[in-house]
This record gives structure tokens, C-alpha cells and sequence, in this order.
């Protein structure tokens, strides 16, 4: 039985379109890293603006979502909560882009031996992001069955981790000129910050399930 | 102008009651934000009004419980008291039952007119504190268990749960004020119906009677006092004994709604009785009790750690002291009435155990010699009687009640005048119009020979067996029989009156009927 109203509709579509905004930043992000390690430039940059638009329709869709649900006061009981986090998933798209940006600004020359480390380190916090989205979704529909989800987002980001460890290691184990190791070391960083963010918002949203749970 | 004087009484206690009891319909809804206050006082105020005036109806042919005391002066100061009452306990932010605040306010008006008060009524306030709170609890778990249960297996989205829950929250609320208005405007304004200062007014070809414009009176009363003061004691029901989730207002609202329904009416009764199936057992129930008792409930339900258990405290204080309040300061503003502005605030009913009497008692199955004993003196109020039967007789509390009954000494004159101008056909069946015109010109110095004689003319006006099934039809042929007693009801008659040498039946001169105010049948019978 719909009970949506079209104000109500409109607003949980703005919500999904935000979601989606963040699924598909994290999905752009991981092609970038990926076209940049490929040498594959034109390509990185179309990922560059992709993103970029993302996230400028992610900060769009949630500033309407906030106004639309502080104007017609709808769930009283959850709009801080779900303000929270619009605003911290918001954080992790950012995140992803300015990571983008950092490659797109500083070029920075990753030896072959490490390409494959950065892509699998890219690969384990764009997971993370749509577990994270997954996760988002589930709490508006089904917050009981939001663990599952959120242990995925905890799972990738100590992947990521764990991947990021390796590879600061091997670089700095390696023959390279020390602020070249500090430069890759500083982008290996930047990308492993995504997994962290998602969990970091993860960390909220387990909180915020509990809130709604019955 | 002395009438507007004392419909003012009437209308205060409308606008306390609506400061007090629309916490019961919309508290939890604002309490939780889920609907804005004004939303919430705007919605309640139209069903209130729409309430008192189609489904108040019914009301103009019963005076409410004040019909209870059989002069306006009384009435308009128990009224003041009652209305005083709940305008305190509003103060405090405490919700309490106005109908109990009124009940007191009788009572004290029965000690200060030395008439028996029916220790029922006393009884059944005292059940209702502790009964209605546990039932609505009991039923506010079964309905979140259930609810949960529903919301669990359909998964509904955060925002489709919000819509849902406020569009319940604003119909129950809807429905509630409704019956709000419909259910008190009797107490309100029902004694001042007889006296009646509207005429009948037609506007696009509807004809709006002059009770429906004295219930819309009172309707707007309550109104007013949703709109101006029911905010504070909103806020104590909806957020002031438990954090209330939304899903958990509309629990409460819901609940409320069932336990009245369930142990409250009449007609579910007579619904699963007719079909063989069993029925709930009737209590009295009132609905700010039963909001308290389902917040409780859920509380309860979830660990009883989150109830603030200070206010609950504070409100069941509020309960008892509701009653008690209401009839010291009715005793203590008729004393002022009466002596300070030299109004009659109650008018003498005079009482008479005569053979007759101990013939129809006995025909009830009361009997006792000391009966015998107290025949022939005039007693000039049921207190007096009371007293003397309970130390000459061995009766019961319910005996005692039939005998100052059947005792007592009035002038009811089936008046032609009032029969030809008709009965309310929608209310009377034709059996027992023809019967009214059969006695038409009778007069009576006991009430029970007219509805004897009634009850000789057709079966239509005899009560059937006490059952469950018979239960309303009998509820409504009494309705109609005070109705006709406040209607030829001439005056109370006292010493001097009994020894106009009427005899019961015979053909008195005619006299113009008086206001339909005098019978104190609640409080005696």
C-alpha cells in the first residue's frame, strides 16, 4: 500500500538519488585510480570531472533533503540522525575526489611494482563505499538486517588497511628516492582514508539502526 | 440575562475540559512532534464542534449528569466547581477526567443539599483509577507487539512509516475529538437545554435547531480551550512520563481507543451477546486514564527503566485529589451562593414510605417490618430518610436506594399541551406516543405510578429482563422515561404540596408545566 504523497515521494527519491550519487563516485573513483595507473590519462580526467559532478550532485540533493525535512517536519523522531548521516556520507565522496584531484594535480610517478598494490588498495575502499550505500539503504527500509552490511564496510576497510600496510612497507623497503617513498606513501594514504571514512560512517549508522530498531 | 450568567458556568467548564482532555486525543501526536500543536488544535476543535452539534443530539433529550441537581443556580456552581477543578489540575499539567471532577462537584452539592449520594458512583471512580489504567496497559502491549510484529514482516521505508504514522495519529485524533464533543456536551450545556435562549434558524434551507446552537456553543467553548491552554498538559502525556517513539504515540492512541471500546460499549456487548459468543466485562473507563495506563504499558513493556515515575506519581495524585477537590469547592461556593448572593442553589424533595409504597416495594421483592414502622412521615430530604432506614430496617445500600426512590413525593402532570405538540418521533416509537396520549391529562404525586401506568398501556414501555442483550434497550427506555419525568415534572413537592389531598392517577387542574430540572434521580436512585 503506497502511503507516499508526492512531497514524501519526491524527498525519498532525492534520497536515493543521493545514494546513488555516492554508489557511483565510489564506482568512478576506483576507474580513476585505475585509468591513472593504466597511463591512460584521457580517460582519468573524464573520471576526474565525473566525479566532481557527483559530488556536487550529492551536496545538491542533500542540502534539498535537509530543507524539505526541516520545512514539512518529518520524521522528528530520526532527522537528526538522518541528517547526520547525509551530511558524514557526503564526507566520504569528498574524500574520494579530492584523492582524484591530488593524482590529477601532483602526477605522480608510481613504479610498475607497485601498481598493483595501489589498485587492489583503491578496489578494497571503493567496496567499502557501496557497502556503506548498501548499508544506507537498508536503514531506511530494514534497520534489523543493517549488521550484515556494516560488517562488510568493517571487512573492506581493514582490507584496506591491510593492503595500504603492505604497501607503504614494500615502498619504503624499496630503492626509491626518500620523498619520492614519501610522495606514494602520501597517495596510498589518501586512497585508504576512503575505506575510513565509510567506516566512520558505518560506526554512526549501527548507532542510528539501534535508535530505530522497535 | 441571569440564564447567560449561568450558561457562562456551563461554558467554563467546556473550555477546561477542552484544556485538559484533548491531551487524551493528541497529546502523544504533539508530544512527538509528529503533528504540529496548531495542526493538532485546529483538527481537534472542528471534530469537537462537528461532534457536539450532529452527534450531540442525543443529548438534548438527556441533561448530562447535572441533571442530577435540580436548580440552575446549583447547577452553574457545580459546574464552576468542577470547571475550577480541572482548570487547576491543567495548571499543574496534570490530565485528569473531567466527568470525575463533575461527579464530585454533585457529590458535594448532595452533602450541601442533604441528598443521598449513590455510593456507586464513588465505587466505580475508584475502579476506574485502578481497572482502566491496567487494561489499557495490558491492551497497549498486545497492540505494539502486534504493530511491531506487522512493521517487521512489511519493512516500510523510513519516510513511508513517518506518512503512515502521522496520517493515523491525525485520523485517531480526528475520531477522538469527535467523540469528544459528542460524549461531554451534555455536561456542558445539557442542563441549560430546557431553558434554551435559541430559536431555530434556517440558513441555505437547513433548519439548525436551537439545542444544535447551544451545543455549538459549547462545542466552541471546548474548542477555545483546546486552542488556548491544552498545550502544557499535551506535553505531559506526550513526552512527560515516557520518551514516546511515534510508533509508540499511535500505540497509545490506539490503545486508548480499544480498551474504551472493548470495556466500555454497550453495543459490542449486545453484538457478541446476540451471537452466542463472550462478552467483555463492562467497566467504567475514562480516557485520561486510559492514555496514562497505555503509556505505562508500553513503558513497561520495554523494561519500565525510561517511566518517570515522579509524574506518574503526580498524576495519580491529581486523580484522587480530582474528585475530592471538586466537591469541597462546590460546597464551599453553594454556601456562597446561597448566603453571599441569595440564590436557591437545590430545591427541597420531600420523601413519604406509605402503604402504597411498601406495596410496590414489596411487589419488588423488598421487604422489611421496620418498613411498617416509618409509615406516613414526611421526611423532607433523602438524607433524613436514609438515616432513618438504616436504623429501623435491616436493607441493603441498593434496598435503601429502591425504598428513597420509590418514596419520593413530586407532581408530574402529563400536561396536553406538551403531548399535542408531539414527541420526537425519531426518538419515540408510535407505541409509546399513542401510550403518552393514552395518560394524557393524568397527574401523579409518584414518579414510579407513571411509569407504571405507562408501562399498563403497552409492553413498549416496560423494561425487560436484566440481560446482557437487553442491556441497551433498557439503558434507552429509561433514558426516555426521565425524559418524560423532567418533561411533566411540576414541581417537587414537599410537606405542604403531599397534603393537596392529590390522589395518585386522579385528574389534577392543569398546571403549566415547569422546567425540566428538579428530578435528582441520579444521586437517590
Amino acid at each position: 500500500m503506497p502511503l507516499f504523497n508526492k512531497s514524501t515521494q519526491l524527498l525519498s527519491l532525492q534520497i536515493d538519488g543521493f545514494l546513488d550519487a555516492v554508489a557511483e563516485g565510489g564506482l568512478v573513483f576506483r576507474e580513476g585510480v585505475q585509468a591513472y595507473l593504466a597511463g591512460d590519462l584521457d580517460r582519468f580526467e573524464v573520471r576526474c570531472k565525473a566525479i566532481n559532478d557527483l559530488e556536487h550532485k550529492a551536496d545538491d540533493l542533500s542540502k534539498a533533503v535537509e530543507t524539505h525535512l526541516y520545512r514539512h517536519s518529518l520524521i522528528p523522531e530520526h532527522r537528526g540522525d538522518v541528517l547526520g548521516l547525509l551530511e558524514t556520507t557526503d564526507t566520504i565522496i569528498d574524500t574520494a575526489k579530492t584523492s582524484l584531484f591530488q593524482f590529477s594535480v601532483e602526477k605522480p610517478a608510481i613504479p610498475g611494482d607497485y601498481r598493483e598494490g595501489f589498485s587492489r588498495l583503491a578496489d578494497a575502499s571503493s567496496e567499502a563505499m557501496q557497502s556503506l550505500v548498501l548499508a544506507a539503504r537498508t536503514f531506511f527500509r530494514d534497520p534489523e538486517a543493517i549488521k550484515d552490511h556494516l560488517f562488510k564496510v568493517g571487512h573492506y576497510e581493514h582490507e584496506a588497511d591491510a593492503i595500504s600496510d603492505a604497501l607503504k612497507r614494500s615502498i619504503f623497503a624499496g630503492e626509491l628516492e626518500l620523498a619520492h617513498k614519501i610522495h606514494l606513501r602520501y597517495f596510498a594514504l589518501n586512497i585508504e582514508k576512503v575505506s575510513d571514512k565509510a567506516k566512520e560512517v558505518a560506526d554512526r549508522l549501527a548507532i542510528y539502526a539501534i535508535k530505530r530498531s522497535l | 440575562m441571569e440564564l447567560v450568567l449561568f450558561l457562562s458556568s456551563g461554558l467554563f467548564m467546556g473550555w477546561s475540559l477542552g484544556a485538559n482532555d484533548a491531551a487524551n486525543v493528541f497529546g502523544t501526536a504533539v508530544g512527538t512532534r509528529m503533528v504540529k500543536f496548531r495542526t493538532a488544535a485546529l483538527v481537534c476543535s472542528v471534530f469537537i464542534i462537528l461532534g457536539a452539534v450532529v452527534s450531540g443530539a442525543g443529548a438534548a433529550h438527556t441533561l448530562g449528569r447535572l441533571g442530577a441537581v435540580n436548580a440552575l443556580p446549583g447547577a452553574f456552581t457545580v459546574a464552576m466547581a468542577a470547571g475550577l477543578t480541572t482548570f487547576w489540575m491543567t495548571r499543574l499539567r496534570i490530565p485528569v477526567s473531567t466527568s470525575q471532577a463533575v461527579v464530585g462537584a454533585i457529590i458535594g452539592w448532595n452533602l450541601y443539599a442533604d441528598t443521598v449520594t449513590d455510593t456507586r458512583s464513588l465505587g466505580s471512580i475508584v475502579t476506574t483509577w485502578v481497572a482502566c489504567p491496567l487494561l489499557a496497559a495490558g491492551v497497549a502491549a498486545a497492540v505494539y507487539v502486534l504493530l511491531k510484529r506487522a512493521i517487521l514482516r512489511r519493512k516500510p521505508h523510513l519516510l513511508e512509516m513517518d506518512a503512515f504514522t502521522r496520517l493515523s495519529l491525525l485520523a485517531a485524533g480526528a475520531f477522538g475529538s469527535y467523540s469528544l464533543g459528542a460524549n461531554n456536551i451534555a455536561n456542558v450545556v445539557g442542563v441549560f437545554v430546557p431553558d434554551n435562549p435559541f430559536r431555530e434558524l434556517h440558513v441555505l434551507g437547513l433548519a439548525i435547531t436551537g439545542a444544535q446552537q447551544l451545543f455549538a456553543l459549547g462545542g466552541l467553548a471546548i474548542a477555545v480551550g483546546v486552542f488556548t491552554y491544552s498545550e502544557r498538559v499535551m506535553k505531559t502525556v506526550g513526552s512527560g512520563l515516557l520518551h514516546l517513539s511515534p510508533l509508540a504515540a499511535l500505540v497509545v492512541v490506539l490503545a486508548h481507543s480499544i480498551t474504551l471500546f472493548l470495556f466500555a460499549s454497550e453495543g459490542l456487548e449486545h453484538f457478541l451477546a446476540s451471537r452466542g459468543l463472550p462478552t467483555f466485562p463492562l467497566v467504567p473507563v475514562s480516557s485520561s486514564q486510559a492514555v496514562v495506563g497505555a503509556i505505562i504499558g508500553i513503558g513497561l513493556l520495554k523494561g519500565g527503566k525510561g517511566i518517570r515515575y515522579g509524574a506518574l506519581g503526580e498524576i495519580s495524585l491529581g486523580w484522587v485529589t480530582t474528585p475530592l477537590v471538586a466537591g469541597v469547592t462546590a460546597f464551599v461556593l453553594l454556601f456562597v451562593v446561597e448566603n453571599v448572593f441569595d440564590r436557591h442553589v437545590y430545591r427541597d424533595v420531600s420523601y413519604r414510605v406509605d402503604a402504597a409504597v411498601i406495596e410496590k416495594l414489596a411487589g419488588e421483592g423488598i421487604t422489611d417490618p421496620g418498613l411498617h414502622q416509618l409509615r406516613d412521615r414526611t421526611r423532607v430530604n433523602s438524607e433524613r430518610l436514609q438515616r432513618d432506614l438504616k436504623r429501623g430496617t435491616k436493607l441493603g445500600t441498593r434496598e435503601i436506594l429502591a425504598v428513597i426512590d420509590r418514596s419520593q413525593l413530586g407532581l408530574w402532570h402529563v400536561d396536553p399541551a406538551v403531548v399535542a405538540r408531539g414527541l420526537d418521533r425519531d426518538w419515540f416509537t408510535p407505541g409509546q406516543i399513542a401510550a403518552v396520549r393514552e395518560i394524557s391529562g393524568r397527574s401523579y404525586e409518584r414518579r414510579w405510578r407513571l411509569r407504571d401506568d405507562l408501562a399498563v398501556v403497552t409492553s413498549e414501555w416496560r423494561p425487560l429482563p436484566a440481560t446482557k442483550l437487553n442491556r441497551i434497550r433498557n439503558n434507552e427506555l429509561e433514558l426516555k422515561l426521565e425524559f418524560l419525568e423532567q418533561t411533566f415534572l411540576v414541581r417537587p413537592l414537599d410537606e405542604e404540596a403531599g397534603e393537596d389531598g392529590l390522589s395518585d392517577g386522579a385528574e389534577a387542574t392543569q398546571r403549566a408545566p415547569a422546567a425540566a430540572h428538579g428530578s435528582n434521580s441520579t444521586s437517590s436512585r
